[in-house]
């Protein structure tokens, strides 16, 4: 997995492979990985800390992609704000959280998304879930034609 | 009205019936899921405080039957915040399995600038981003303001070093272990890479401002401490024994060494033990109540036996620290002591910070030795069947122990994390807490917080739990005796 450097797009996976379908962001940032998307660079981690500002910055706008135990199935894409909501006392932020530690260390951070994939199953060693699978599949193919597509009109 | 009877540990009610529960779940700003509950009669008196963690349940399990080599970059994914200390613990025991008694100069300092780098970024991250909004800003201030980004909004310098430290600790670690999450750097018997002239010059032309930035945290912190000293000295506080790993010179090393204990007094109880019969001297305890073990000295027993690890312990079981500016701190840590050992819960923040500063000196050197850059990265020697590792996580003392069969397969695991090494101390912390702040007063989120401040205090790492969204929900919440929930304060 290439290391973050600079580029427009910046898309961030976050969770555990070895914890079922906490892998979902890891193994979205893997597809992705093998589609040499033009322009979108790939981060992954196993979750969000507040170093992970430091990436945000420059970019044109930023995707986070994490397994989701509230998202409808399979998957809700939405806009997300800076907001200080309660992960900002945790050791693992929220995308909301991050962007507002952006905000209030370097400024107006770049606009930003989250893709929740809806995930059912997190034990210690158990493999992803067939219907998390699933979602995934339709994750992938819908974000993947949503970059070539913004390239395409960059 | 009847009087009850209160026990005088406060860890089992005596006659729990008809008392109301409190339970602060889960703990926030900790890692993972903690709980605590808390029994009170109708007249607000405490009866029962105890802390509930969430272990590593199905660990064994995870790793039996896999290969021995994967299990550096296997371990790493129990947890998302100290997956290095995890990756090096294994990598030292497995060094064991594969005959490897003493690594080459270059692959022990490797290992060794690996390992400060993550002490550095994880203590930097406590205390500048989960801690400081207490201590900044008090204990029982608003809730919508104990938090980071009020730290941000009022100190921001505090809050962009925080994330400068983070950021230089990630880096050594990218450098060290190849990649910045599950690096491959540590392999039984060594490392698979050395440093680049250009990685090591990289991080040398920051170091200098990581060891004036550290330095200065230590001031701070030390000023929070002395300029409210009744409280932090008293703010639960209690006595017990403390553990940690020590150099062979009786100096701090938080890689390689011997177990050191000291009693309450600073008394020795063994010094210099071999690690690898830890089972000698520290004995795990179950509880009825608890899925974490308990872990006691067996030269003390069981009642009195339980210990303190991490970086209060540690800075007082050394005889020294080997990094001058460190230990100029350490110094004047322990003259507040008076001859007597610093028993004070919240004296955890002034001496990780004097840790945070040992780090960053240490990489400082480190990064001069030129050993970094060699190539002589592996050995190994006749294979053993067993493998201990123990090194000084963040947290405090952390124990690998593996069995393998002549296939190369894992057939037997245990690990003695820092967090289940301090169990008993959060549990007495947070009922000295409970009994002098809670007690015979209605409560409010903000006498609550007292009761995180002072687990908060250790920095535990309750669980490596799953951290999807809408998995973490932070509530506080007052039930019944029957159960039922009667009120409930949301955080955030």
């Amino acid at each position: 997995m290439p290391e973050a450097t600079q580029a427009a797009t910046l898309v961030v996976g976050i969770g555990n492979p070895s914890r079922g379908d906490d892998a979902l962001g890891p193994l979205a940032l893997e597809r992705l990985s093998q589609m040499q998307l033009a322009g979108v660079e790939l981060l992954t981690d196993f979750q969000l800390q507040v170093e992970h500002a430091l990436d945000l910055e420059g970019r044109s706008e930023v995707i986070f992609i994490d397994a989701s135990v509230e998202s409808h199935a399979p998957f809700d894409f939405a806009p997300v704000e800076a907001t200080a909501d309660a992960s900002a006392t945790t050791h693992a932020l929220s995308p909301a959280a991050l962007l507002d530690t952006y905000r209030r260390l370097i400024g107006r951070p770049p606009p930003a998304r989250v893709l929740a994939i809806r995930g059912y199953a997190f034990e210690l060693g158990e493999p992803l879930s067939e219907r998390a699978a699933n979602n995934l599949e339709a994750a992938v193919a819908m974000l993947a034609a949503r970059l070539r597509r913004s390239r395409i009109g960059s | 009205m009847t009087e009850r009877a209160i026990a005088d540990d406060l860890e089992t009610a005596p006659n729990a019936e008809g008392l109301r529960r409190v339970a602060i779940d889960p703990v926030s700003r900790v890692e993972g899921h903690g709980k605590v509950t808390i029994l009170l009669d109708s007249d607000d008196r405490v009866h029962q405080v105890r802390l509930h963690i969430v272990e590593f349940r199905g660990f064994e399990k995870f790793v039996q039957g896999r290969p021995f080599w994967e299990i550096p970059v296997m371990v790493q994914r129990l947890c998302g915040i100290c997956p290095v200390s995890h990756h090096i613990a294994a990598a030292k025991a497995l060094d064991l399995v594969v005959g490897a008694a003493r690594l080459t100069p270059t692959a022990e300092k490797i290992r060794r600038l690996m390992h400060y780098g993550q002490i550095l970024q994880s203590h930097a991250l406590h205390f500048f981003h989960l801690s400081s909004p207490d201590l900044l800003f008090g204990f029982e201030s608003d809730v919508a303001r104990r938090n980071i980004v009020a730290v941000a909004a009022e100190h921001p310098e505090i809050a962009r070093r925080g994330v400068l430290l983070r950021k230089f600790g990630q880096e050594v670690i990218r450098v060290t272990a190849g990649k910045r999450i599950h690096g491959t750097g540590a392999i039984p018997g060594g490392v698979n890479k050395s440093l680049t002239a250009e990685e090591r010059d990289g991080l040398r032309r920051d170091v200098y401002q990581i060891v004036a930035w550290s330095r200065e945290a230590v001031q701070l912190v030390k000023k929070l401490h002395l300029s409210n000293v009744g409280l932090y000295n008293s703010f639960g506080t209690f006595r017990s024994n403390m553990l940690s790993l020590v150099a062979s010179d009786g100096a701090m090393d938080l890689y390689h060494g011997g177990l050191r204990a000291r009693d309450d007094a600073g008394a020795l109880i063994f010094d210099h033990v071999d690690y690898r019969r830890y089972w000698d001297h520290i004995v795990e305890d179950v509880k009825p109540w608890s899925y974490m073990k308990f872990p006691f000295l067996r030269e003390i027993g069981r009642e009195r036996g339980w210990y303190k690890v991490g970086p209060l312990a540690r800075v007082q079981n050394c005889d020294h620290i080997p990094s001058p500016l460190a230990d100029a701190e350490r110094r004047e840590f322990v003259d507040v002591g008076g001859g007597q050992p610093v028993h004070a819960t919240l004296a955890y923040h002034w001496t990780r910070m004097i840790e945070m500063l040992f780090a960053a000196e240490q990489i400082k050197d480190l990064l001069h030795d030129d050993d970094l850059l060699g190539s002589e990265l592996r050995v190994s020697g006749p294979r053993q069947v067993r493998g201990v590792g123990v090194i000084e996580a963040p947290r405090g003392t952390l124990i690998h122990h593996y069995r393998v069969n002549r296939d190369d397969q894992i057939v037997r695991a245990n690990l003695i994390v820092s967090t289940t090494h301090n169990n008993q101390a959060m549990n007495e912390a947070i009922r000295q807490v409970a009994k002098r702040y809670l007690d015979g007063r209605k409560l409010t989120e903000g006498l609550l917080n007292h009761i995180e401040v002072a687990i908060r205090a250790f920095d535990p790492c309750l669980s490596c739990a799953t951290h999807a969204l809408g998995k973490m929900p932070l509530a506080v919440e007052l039930i019944d005796a029957e159960g039922a929930r009667i009120d409930e304060i949301m955080r955030g």
